[in-house]
Protein backbone atom coordinates (compact mmCIF):
# COMPACT_ATOMS: atom_id res chain seq x y z
CA UNK A 1 0.00 0.00 0.00
CA UNK A 2 1.16 3.49 -0.75
CA UNK A 3 1.59 5.88 2.19
CA UNK A 4 -1.44 7.88 1.05
CA UNK A 5 -3.61 4.82 0.99
CA UNK A 6 -2.41 3.71 4.41
CA UNK A 7 -3.12 7.17 5.78
CA UNK A 8 -6.55 7.18 4.15
CA UNK A 9 -7.44 3.82 5.67
CA UNK A 10 -6.09 4.89 9.07
CA UNK A 11 -8.06 8.16 9.19
CA UNK A 12 -11.25 6.51 7.96
CA UNK A 13 -10.91 3.66 10.45
CA UNK A 14 -10.24 6.16 13.25
CA UNK A 15 -13.37 8.12 12.36
CA UNK A 16 -15.61 5.08 12.12
CA UNK A 17 -14.23 3.57 15.32
CA UNK A 18 -14.71 6.77 17.30
CA UNK A 19 -18.24 7.15 15.94
CA UNK A 20 -19.04 3.55 16.89
CA UNK A 21 -17.68 4.05 20.41
CA UNK A 22 -19.14 7.46 21.17
CA UNK A 23 -22.25 7.37 18.94
CA UNK A 24 -22.22 11.14 18.78
CA UNK A 25 -23.72 11.81 15.36
CA UNK A 26 -25.60 8.88 13.87
CA UNK A 27 -28.30 8.26 16.52
CA UNK A 28 -29.02 11.99 16.64
CA UNK A 29 -29.33 12.16 12.86
CA UNK A 30 -31.67 9.16 12.73
CA UNK A 31 -33.82 10.43 15.60
CA UNK A 32 -33.99 13.87 14.01
CA UNK A 33 -35.20 12.47 10.71
CA UNK A 34 -37.92 10.33 12.28
CA UNK A 35 -39.17 13.31 14.29
CA UNK A 36 -39.14 15.45 11.16
CA UNK A 37 -41.28 12.86 9.35
CA UNK A 38 -43.81 13.11 12.19
CA UNK A 39 -43.78 16.91 11.92
CA UNK A 40 -44.37 16.69 8.17
CA UNK A 41 -47.27 14.28 8.75
CA UNK A 42 -49.04 16.99 10.74
CA UNK A 43 -47.65 19.97 8.87
CA UNK A 44 -48.94 18.65 5.56
CA UNK A 45 -51.88 16.86 7.18
CA UNK A 46 -51.32 13.77 5.04
CA UNK A 47 -51.07 10.17 6.06
CA UNK A 48 -49.64 8.99 2.79
CA UNK A 49 -47.40 10.75 0.31
CA UNK A 50 -46.49 10.27 -3.32
CA UNK A 51 -44.76 12.05 -6.18
CA UNK A 52 -43.32 15.48 -5.55
CA UNK A 53 -44.57 15.71 -1.95
CA UNK A 54 -42.94 12.41 -1.06
CA UNK A 55 -39.62 13.28 -2.66
CA UNK A 56 -39.68 16.77 -1.14
CA UNK A 57 -40.33 15.49 2.39
CA UNK A 58 -37.70 12.77 2.05
CA UNK A 59 -34.96 15.04 0.71
CA UNK A 60 -35.62 18.02 2.96
CA UNK A 61 -35.44 15.68 5.95
CA UNK A 62 -32.29 13.91 4.78
CA UNK A 63 -30.57 17.22 4.00
CA UNK A 64 -31.27 18.71 7.42
CA UNK A 65 -30.27 15.48 9.15
CA UNK A 66 -27.04 15.49 7.13
CA UNK A 67 -26.31 19.04 8.34
CA UNK A 68 -26.25 17.68 11.92
CA UNK A 69 -23.54 15.18 11.03
CA UNK A 70 -21.59 17.63 8.88
CA UNK A 71 -21.51 20.11 11.78
CA UNK A 72 -19.70 17.57 13.94
CA UNK A 73 -17.41 16.13 11.27
CA UNK A 74 -14.23 17.96 12.27
CA UNK A 75 -14.98 18.70 15.92
CA UNK A 76 -12.68 15.96 17.19
CA UNK A 77 -9.84 17.15 14.93
CA UNK A 78 -10.26 20.66 16.24
CA UNK A 79 -10.57 19.82 19.92
CA UNK A 80 -8.06 16.99 20.18
CA UNK A 81 -5.40 18.48 17.91
CA UNK A 82 -5.97 16.18 14.95
CA UNK A 83 -5.30 19.04 12.52
CA UNK A 84 -1.82 19.54 13.99
CA UNK A 85 -1.13 15.82 13.72
CA UNK A 86 -2.11 15.80 10.04
CA UNK A 87 0.08 18.84 9.43
CA UNK A 88 3.03 17.10 11.08
CA UNK A 89 2.50 13.78 9.33
CA UNK A 90 4.47 13.25 6.10
CA UNK A 91 1.36 12.64 4.01
CA UNK A 92 -0.56 14.46 1.33
CA UNK A 93 -3.14 16.66 3.03
CA UNK A 94 -5.81 15.87 0.47
CA UNK A 95 -5.88 12.42 2.09
CA UNK A 96 -7.71 13.96 5.03
CA UNK A 97 -10.30 15.36 2.64
CA UNK A 98 -10.78 12.00 0.91
CA UNK A 99 -11.02 10.12 4.20
CA UNK A 100 -13.52 12.57 5.66
CA UNK A 101 -15.66 12.44 2.51
CA UNK A 102 -15.63 8.64 2.73
CA UNK A 103 -16.57 8.73 6.41
CA UNK A 104 -19.40 11.16 5.73
CA UNK A 105 -20.72 9.02 2.87
CA UNK A 106 -20.77 6.03 5.22
CA UNK A 107 -22.62 8.06 7.88
CA UNK A 108 -25.16 9.25 5.33
CA UNK A 109 -25.72 5.74 3.96
CA UNK A 110 -26.17 4.45 7.50
CA UNK A 111 -28.66 7.25 8.18
CA UNK A 112 -30.58 6.41 5.02
CA UNK A 113 -30.67 2.72 5.87
CA UNK A 114 -32.70 3.74 8.92
CA UNK A 115 -34.59 6.78 7.65
CA UNK A 116 -35.73 5.60 4.22
CA UNK A 117 -37.41 2.36 5.39
CA UNK A 118 -39.14 4.28 8.18
CA UNK A 119 -40.24 6.87 5.60
CA UNK A 120 -41.62 4.06 3.43
CA UNK A 121 -43.49 2.52 6.36
CA UNK A 122 -44.91 5.87 7.42
CA UNK A 123 -45.96 7.33 4.10
CA UNK A 124 -45.59 5.12 1.03
CA UNK A 125 -48.31 2.83 -0.28
CA UNK A 126 -45.95 1.05 -2.61
CA UNK A 127 -42.27 0.43 -2.01
CA UNK A 128 -41.37 -0.54 -5.60
CA UNK A 129 -39.53 2.74 -6.19
CA UNK A 130 -37.04 2.13 -3.39
CA UNK A 131 -34.76 -0.11 -5.48
CA UNK A 132 -33.72 2.48 -8.09
CA UNK A 133 -33.79 5.14 -5.35
CA UNK A 134 -30.55 3.62 -4.05
CA UNK A 135 -28.65 5.04 -7.05
CA UNK A 136 -30.04 8.53 -6.36
CA UNK A 137 -29.17 8.23 -2.67
CA UNK A 138 -25.58 7.16 -3.34
CA UNK A 139 -24.89 9.90 -5.91
CA UNK A 140 -26.48 12.61 -3.76
CA UNK A 141 -24.54 11.45 -0.71
CA UNK A 142 -21.28 11.77 -2.62
CA UNK A 143 -22.02 15.36 -3.60
CA UNK A 144 -23.30 16.29 -0.16
CA UNK A 145 -20.22 14.73 1.42
CA UNK A 146 -17.84 16.64 -0.88
CA UNK A 147 -19.35 20.07 -0.24
CA UNK A 148 -20.15 19.22 3.38
CA UNK A 149 -16.57 18.23 4.16
CA UNK A 150 -15.23 21.38 2.53
CA UNK A 151 -17.60 23.70 4.41
CA UNK A 152 -17.27 21.82 7.69
CA UNK A 153 -13.48 22.01 7.66
CA UNK A 154 -13.68 25.78 7.27
CA UNK A 155 -16.55 26.34 9.68
CA UNK A 156 -14.88 24.40 12.48
CA UNK A 157 -12.08 26.98 12.61
CA UNK A 158 -14.45 29.91 12.87
CA UNK A 159 -16.33 31.51 15.71
CA UNK A 160 -19.76 30.62 14.38
CA UNK A 161 -19.26 26.91 13.72
CA UNK A 162 -22.80 25.66 14.07
CA UNK A 163 -24.19 28.62 12.19
CA UNK A 164 -21.92 28.56 9.16
CA UNK A 165 -22.51 24.99 8.02
CA UNK A 166 -26.25 25.32 7.38
CA UNK A 167 -25.86 28.90 6.18
CA UNK A 168 -23.33 28.13 3.45
CA UNK A 169 -24.18 24.50 2.73
CA UNK A 170 -27.88 24.95 1.98
CA UNK A 171 -27.48 27.28 -1.03
CA UNK A 172 -24.60 25.11 -2.26
CA UNK A 173 -26.84 22.05 -2.03
CA UNK A 174 -29.69 23.56 -4.05
CA UNK A 175 -28.64 22.08 -7.44
CA UNK A 176 -28.09 18.74 -5.72
CA UNK A 177 -31.59 18.86 -4.24
CA UNK A 178 -33.11 19.92 -7.58
CA UNK A 179 -31.58 16.88 -9.26
CA UNK A 180 -32.27 14.47 -6.38
CA UNK A 181 -35.93 15.45 -6.04
CA UNK A 182 -36.27 15.49 -9.84
CA UNK A 183 -35.06 11.90 -10.03
CA UNK A 184 -37.02 10.74 -6.95
CA UNK A 185 -40.39 12.25 -7.84
CA UNK A 186 -41.32 9.83 -10.67
CA UNK A 187 -39.95 6.89 -8.65
CA UNK A 188 -42.42 7.56 -5.85
CA UNK A 189 -45.37 8.54 -8.02
CA UNK A 190 -48.77 6.96 -7.37
CA UNK A 191 -49.36 3.89 -9.53
CA UNK A 192 -45.82 2.58 -9.60
CA UNK A 193 -42.40 4.03 -10.38
CA UNK A 194 -41.64 5.62 -13.71
CA UNK A 195 -38.28 6.75 -15.03
CA UNK A 196 -39.06 10.15 -16.53
CA UNK A 197 -35.67 11.87 -17.14
CA UNK A 198 -34.12 9.57 -14.52
CA UNK A 199 -30.87 9.23 -16.48
CA UNK A 200 -30.34 12.94 -17.07
CA UNK A 201 -30.91 13.71 -13.39
CA UNK A 202 -28.38 11.06 -12.43
CA UNK A 203 -26.00 12.71 -14.89
CA UNK A 204 -26.47 16.09 -13.16
CA UNK A 205 -25.82 14.44 -9.79
CA UNK A 206 -22.69 12.81 -11.14
CA UNK A 207 -21.49 16.10 -12.59
CA UNK A 208 -22.03 17.84 -9.25
CA UNK A 209 -20.09 15.07 -7.46
CA UNK A 210 -17.26 15.33 -9.96
CA UNK A 211 -16.99 19.14 -9.89
CA UNK A 212 -17.12 19.53 -6.13
CA UNK A 213 -14.97 16.47 -5.55
CA UNK A 214 -12.28 18.04 -7.73
CA UNK A 215 -12.72 21.53 -6.25
CA UNK A 216 -12.48 20.13 -2.73
CA UNK A 217 -9.44 18.07 -3.61
CA UNK A 218 -7.76 21.09 -5.20
CA UNK A 219 -8.39 23.66 -2.47
CA UNK A 220 -8.25 21.51 0.68
CA UNK A 221 -4.48 22.02 1.02
CA UNK A 222 -5.01 25.72 1.63
CA UNK A 223 -7.40 25.08 4.50
CA UNK A 224 -4.81 23.23 6.55
CA UNK A 225 -2.02 25.78 6.30
CA UNK A 226 -1.35 27.78 9.37
CA UNK B 1 -1.77 54.23 -5.57
CA UNK B 2 -5.06 52.66 -6.50
CA UNK B 3 -6.45 56.11 -7.17
CA UNK B 4 -4.50 56.50 -10.40
CA UNK B 5 -6.84 56.82 -13.37
CA UNK B 6 -9.92 56.92 -11.18
CA UNK B 7 -10.98 60.36 -12.45
CA UNK B 8 -10.93 59.61 -16.21
CA UNK B 9 -12.59 56.26 -15.51
CA UNK B 10 -15.38 57.96 -13.55
CA UNK B 11 -15.89 60.55 -16.29
CA UNK B 12 -16.04 57.81 -18.92
CA UNK B 13 -18.58 55.92 -16.80
CA UNK B 14 -20.84 58.94 -16.36
CA UNK B 15 -20.62 59.74 -20.08
CA UNK B 16 -21.41 56.16 -21.04
CA UNK B 17 -24.37 55.98 -18.66
CA UNK B 18 -25.69 59.27 -20.03
CA UNK B 19 -25.28 58.03 -23.59
CA UNK B 20 -26.96 54.69 -22.96
CA UNK B 21 -29.84 56.30 -21.03
CA UNK B 22 -30.49 58.72 -23.84
CA UNK B 23 -30.38 55.85 -26.30
CA UNK B 24 -32.82 53.89 -24.10
CA UNK B 25 -35.33 56.73 -23.91
CA UNK B 26 -34.99 58.53 -27.26
CA UNK B 27 -33.53 56.08 -29.75
CA UNK B 28 -34.64 52.53 -29.02
CA UNK B 29 -38.14 51.80 -30.37
CA UNK B 30 -41.02 50.87 -28.07
CA UNK B 31 -41.56 47.15 -27.75
CA UNK B 32 -44.68 46.05 -29.62
CA UNK B 33 -45.91 43.70 -26.85
CA UNK B 34 -44.76 45.27 -23.64
CA UNK B 35 -44.53 48.94 -24.52
CA UNK B 36 -42.62 51.28 -22.27
CA UNK B 37 -41.95 48.80 -19.43
CA UNK B 38 -39.72 46.76 -21.72
CA UNK B 39 -37.09 49.50 -21.33
CA UNK B 40 -36.18 48.08 -17.92
CA UNK B 41 -34.60 45.29 -19.95
CA UNK B 42 -31.71 47.65 -20.75
CA UNK B 43 -30.92 47.99 -17.04
CA UNK B 44 -31.93 44.60 -15.70
CA UNK B 45 -30.16 42.27 -18.12
CA UNK B 46 -26.79 44.13 -18.20
CA UNK B 47 -26.83 44.34 -14.39
CA UNK B 48 -27.39 40.59 -14.16
CA UNK B 49 -24.69 39.78 -16.69
CA UNK B 50 -22.16 42.09 -15.07
CA UNK B 51 -22.95 40.74 -11.59
CA UNK B 52 -22.47 37.14 -12.73
CA UNK B 53 -19.24 37.95 -14.53
CA UNK B 54 -18.17 39.84 -11.39
CA UNK B 55 -18.71 36.71 -9.28
CA UNK B 56 -16.59 34.69 -11.69
CA UNK B 57 -13.92 37.42 -11.72
CA UNK B 58 -13.91 37.29 -7.91
CA UNK B 59 -13.24 33.55 -8.19
CA UNK B 60 -10.36 34.13 -10.61
CA UNK B 61 -8.81 36.68 -8.23
CA UNK B 62 -9.26 34.13 -5.44
CA UNK B 63 -7.30 31.56 -7.45
CA UNK B 64 -4.57 34.18 -7.92
CA UNK B 65 -4.56 34.76 -4.17
CA UNK B 66 -4.26 31.06 -3.38
CA UNK B 67 -1.47 30.59 -5.91
CA UNK B 68 0.64 33.62 -5.03
CA UNK B 69 -0.35 34.14 -1.40
CA UNK B 70 -0.44 37.88 -2.13
CA UNK B 71 -3.09 39.62 -0.02
CA UNK B 72 -3.73 42.13 -2.79
CA UNK B 73 -5.65 39.48 -4.75
CA UNK B 74 -7.82 38.68 -1.77
CA UNK B 75 -8.82 42.34 -1.57
CA UNK B 76 -9.60 42.32 -5.31
CA UNK B 77 -11.68 39.19 -4.88
CA UNK B 78 -13.54 40.61 -1.90
CA UNK B 79 -14.33 43.90 -3.62
CA UNK B 80 -15.45 42.15 -6.85
CA UNK B 81 -17.87 39.96 -4.93
CA UNK B 82 -19.00 42.88 -2.77
CA UNK B 83 -19.94 45.09 -5.72
CA UNK B 84 -21.54 42.14 -7.52
CA UNK B 85 -23.74 41.37 -4.52
CA UNK B 86 -24.90 45.01 -4.51
CA UNK B 87 -25.63 44.72 -8.24
CA UNK B 88 -27.43 41.46 -7.44
CA UNK B 89 -29.88 43.28 -5.16
CA UNK B 90 -30.60 45.67 -8.04
CA UNK B 91 -31.08 42.72 -10.42
CA UNK B 92 -33.64 41.09 -8.15
CA UNK B 93 -35.53 44.35 -7.63
CA UNK B 94 -35.61 45.30 -11.31
CA UNK B 95 -36.51 41.70 -12.19
CA UNK B 96 -39.43 41.80 -9.77
CA UNK B 97 -40.66 45.10 -11.21
CA UNK B 98 -40.44 43.76 -14.75
CA UNK B 99 -42.21 40.53 -13.75
CA UNK B 100 -45.00 42.50 -12.07
CA UNK B 101 -45.45 44.72 -15.10
CA UNK B 102 -45.38 42.06 -17.79
CA UNK B 103 -46.69 38.93 -16.05
CA UNK B 104 -48.69 40.48 -13.21
CA UNK B 105 -46.76 38.87 -10.36
CA UNK B 106 -43.83 40.17 -8.34
CA UNK B 107 -42.14 36.82 -8.51
CA UNK B 108 -42.46 34.01 -11.06
CA UNK B 109 -40.94 30.64 -10.35
CA UNK B 110 -40.99 29.47 -13.96
CA UNK B 111 -38.41 31.97 -15.17
CA UNK B 112 -35.26 29.85 -14.77
CA UNK B 113 -32.75 32.67 -15.15
CA UNK B 114 -34.31 34.71 -12.35
CA UNK B 115 -34.54 31.68 -10.04
CA UNK B 116 -30.93 30.69 -10.75
CA UNK B 117 -29.86 34.21 -10.05
CA UNK B 118 -31.69 34.18 -6.72
CA UNK B 119 -29.90 30.98 -5.67
CA UNK B 120 -26.50 32.34 -6.71
CA UNK B 121 -27.28 35.57 -4.87
CA UNK B 122 -28.26 33.67 -1.71
CA UNK B 123 -24.98 31.77 -1.82
CA UNK B 124 -22.86 34.90 -2.25
CA UNK B 125 -24.81 36.69 0.45
CA UNK B 126 -23.35 34.16 2.91
CA UNK B 127 -19.85 35.36 1.96
CA UNK B 128 -20.05 38.15 4.54
CA UNK B 129 -21.07 36.19 7.65
CA UNK B 130 -18.63 33.50 6.54
CA UNK B 131 -15.72 35.92 6.32
CA UNK B 132 -16.76 37.75 9.46
CA UNK B 133 -16.73 34.57 11.54
CA UNK B 134 -13.02 33.90 10.99
CA UNK B 135 -10.77 35.98 13.18
CA UNK B 136 -7.23 35.31 12.04
CA UNK B 137 -6.59 37.60 9.06
CA UNK B 138 -4.45 35.22 7.00
CA UNK B 139 -6.84 32.37 7.54
CA UNK B 140 -9.79 34.65 6.77
CA UNK B 141 -8.26 35.61 3.44
CA UNK B 142 -7.48 31.99 2.55
CA UNK B 143 -10.90 30.66 3.51
CA UNK B 144 -12.65 33.50 1.70
CA UNK B 145 -10.67 32.62 -1.42
CA UNK B 146 -11.64 28.97 -1.12
CA UNK B 147 -15.26 30.08 -0.79
CA UNK B 148 -14.96 32.29 -3.87
CA UNK B 149 -13.46 29.45 -5.94
CA UNK B 150 -16.13 26.96 -4.82
CA UNK B 151 -18.95 29.42 -5.45
CA UNK B 152 -17.49 30.29 -8.85
CA UNK B 153 -17.66 26.61 -9.85
CA UNK B 154 -21.21 26.52 -8.50
CA UNK B 155 -22.60 29.26 -10.77
CA UNK B 156 -22.73 27.37 -14.13
CA UNK B 157 -23.80 24.10 -12.49
CA UNK B 158 -26.67 25.84 -10.75
CA UNK B 159 -27.88 27.46 -13.96
CA UNK B 160 -27.90 24.06 -15.62
CA UNK B 161 -29.86 22.35 -12.84
CA UNK B 162 -32.47 25.10 -12.61
CA UNK B 163 -32.91 25.16 -16.38
CA UNK B 164 -33.48 21.41 -16.37
CA UNK B 165 -36.07 21.64 -13.60
CA UNK B 166 -38.34 23.66 -15.89
CA UNK B 167 -40.97 21.25 -17.16
CA UNK B 168 -41.92 23.34 -20.18
CA UNK B 169 -39.71 25.57 -22.23
CA UNK B 170 -40.27 29.17 -21.27
CA UNK B 171 -39.76 31.86 -23.92
CA UNK B 172 -36.35 33.36 -23.28
CA UNK B 173 -35.85 37.09 -23.43
CA UNK B 174 -32.31 36.71 -24.49
CA UNK B 175 -33.00 34.33 -27.32
CA UNK B 176 -35.09 37.09 -28.87
CA UNK B 177 -32.42 39.65 -27.99
CA UNK B 178 -29.89 37.68 -29.99
CA UNK B 179 -32.03 36.76 -32.93
CA UNK B 180 -35.16 38.76 -33.49
CA UNK B 181 -34.11 42.03 -31.91
CA UNK B 182 -34.00 45.03 -34.24
CA UNK B 183 -30.64 46.70 -34.69
CA UNK B 184 -31.57 49.80 -32.68
CA UNK B 185 -32.48 47.71 -29.67
CA UNK B 186 -29.31 45.63 -29.95
CA UNK B 187 -27.15 48.76 -30.15
CA UNK B 188 -28.89 50.28 -27.13
CA UNK B 189 -28.49 47.04 -25.22
CA UNK B 190 -24.77 46.82 -25.99
CA UNK B 191 -24.28 50.46 -24.92
CA UNK B 192 -26.09 49.78 -21.65
CA UNK B 193 -23.99 46.68 -21.09
CA UNK B 194 -20.80 48.70 -21.62
CA UNK B 195 -22.10 51.42 -19.28
CA UNK B 196 -22.93 48.97 -16.50
CA UNK B 197 -19.60 47.17 -16.92
CA UNK B 198 -17.80 50.50 -16.64
CA UNK B 199 -19.85 51.35 -13.56
CA UNK B 200 -18.82 48.05 -11.98
CA UNK B 201 -15.15 48.66 -12.75
CA UNK B 202 -15.30 52.20 -11.37
CA UNK B 203 -16.98 51.08 -8.17
CA UNK B 204 -14.45 48.28 -7.68
CA UNK B 205 -11.58 50.68 -8.23
CA UNK B 206 -13.16 53.26 -5.97
CA UNK B 207 -13.60 50.80 -3.11
CA UNK B 208 -10.05 49.50 -3.50
CA UNK B 209 -8.76 53.08 -3.39
CA UNK B 210 -10.80 53.87 -0.29
CA UNK B 211 -9.61 50.70 1.45
CA UNK B 212 -6.01 51.36 0.51
CA UNK B 213 -6.25 54.94 1.80
CA UNK B 214 -7.80 53.93 5.12
CA UNK B 215 -5.19 51.19 5.47
CA UNK B 216 -2.42 53.72 4.97
CA UNK B 217 -3.98 56.12 7.46
CA UNK B 218 -4.16 53.32 9.98
CA UNK B 219 -0.53 52.41 9.47
CA UNK B 220 0.55 56.03 9.82
CA UNK B 221 -1.48 56.39 13.00
CA UNK B 222 0.12 53.28 14.39
CA UNK B 223 3.52 54.67 13.47
CA UNK B 224 2.69 57.89 15.30
CA UNK B 225 1.38 55.79 18.18
CA UNK B 226 -1.87 57.70 18.22
CA UNK B 227 -5.14 55.94 19.09
CA UNK B 228 -7.16 55.21 15.95
CA UNK B 229 -10.45 57.01 15.77
CA UNK B 230 -13.39 54.81 14.91
CA UNK B 231 -12.81 51.12 14.27
CA UNK B 232 -12.51 50.08 10.66
CA UNK B 233 -14.70 47.37 9.22
CA UNK B 234 -13.86 43.99 10.66
CA UNK B 235 -15.06 42.10 7.60
CA UNK B 236 -13.23 43.91 4.88
CA UNK B 237 -9.66 42.97 4.07
CA UNK B 238 -6.93 45.52 4.38
CA UNK B 239 -5.14 46.69 1.27
CA UNK B 240 -1.55 47.75 1.39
Amino acid sequence: MTPSRTAFAAILAKDLRSELRTLQSLPAMALFSVTTFVIFRFGLDRTSLSGSLASGVLWATLLFAAVLGINRLFVAEREEGGFDAIRLAPIDRSVLFAAKVAALVIYLLALEMVAVPIFAVFFLDDAAGLGPLVAVLVLTDLGLAATGTLISSMAVNSRARDLLVPLVLLPLAVPLMIAATGATEPLLSLGGPSYHRFGSWLLVLGLYDLIFGLVGYAVFDFLLED
Amino acid sequence: MYGKGLRPLSIATVAMIALSLSLVFFYAPLDADQGFIQKIFYIHVPLAMVALVGFIVGGVFAIAHLRTDNRKWDAYSYVSIHISVIFGVAVLITGAIWAKASWGHWWVWDEPTLVSFLIVFLLYATYYPFRYAIEDRDRQARYASVFAVTAGAFVPLNFMAVRMAQSLVHPRTFATADGGLPGEMMLTFLCSLAAIALLWTTLVKFELTAKSASGQVKRLRRALDAPASGGSSRIAPEVS
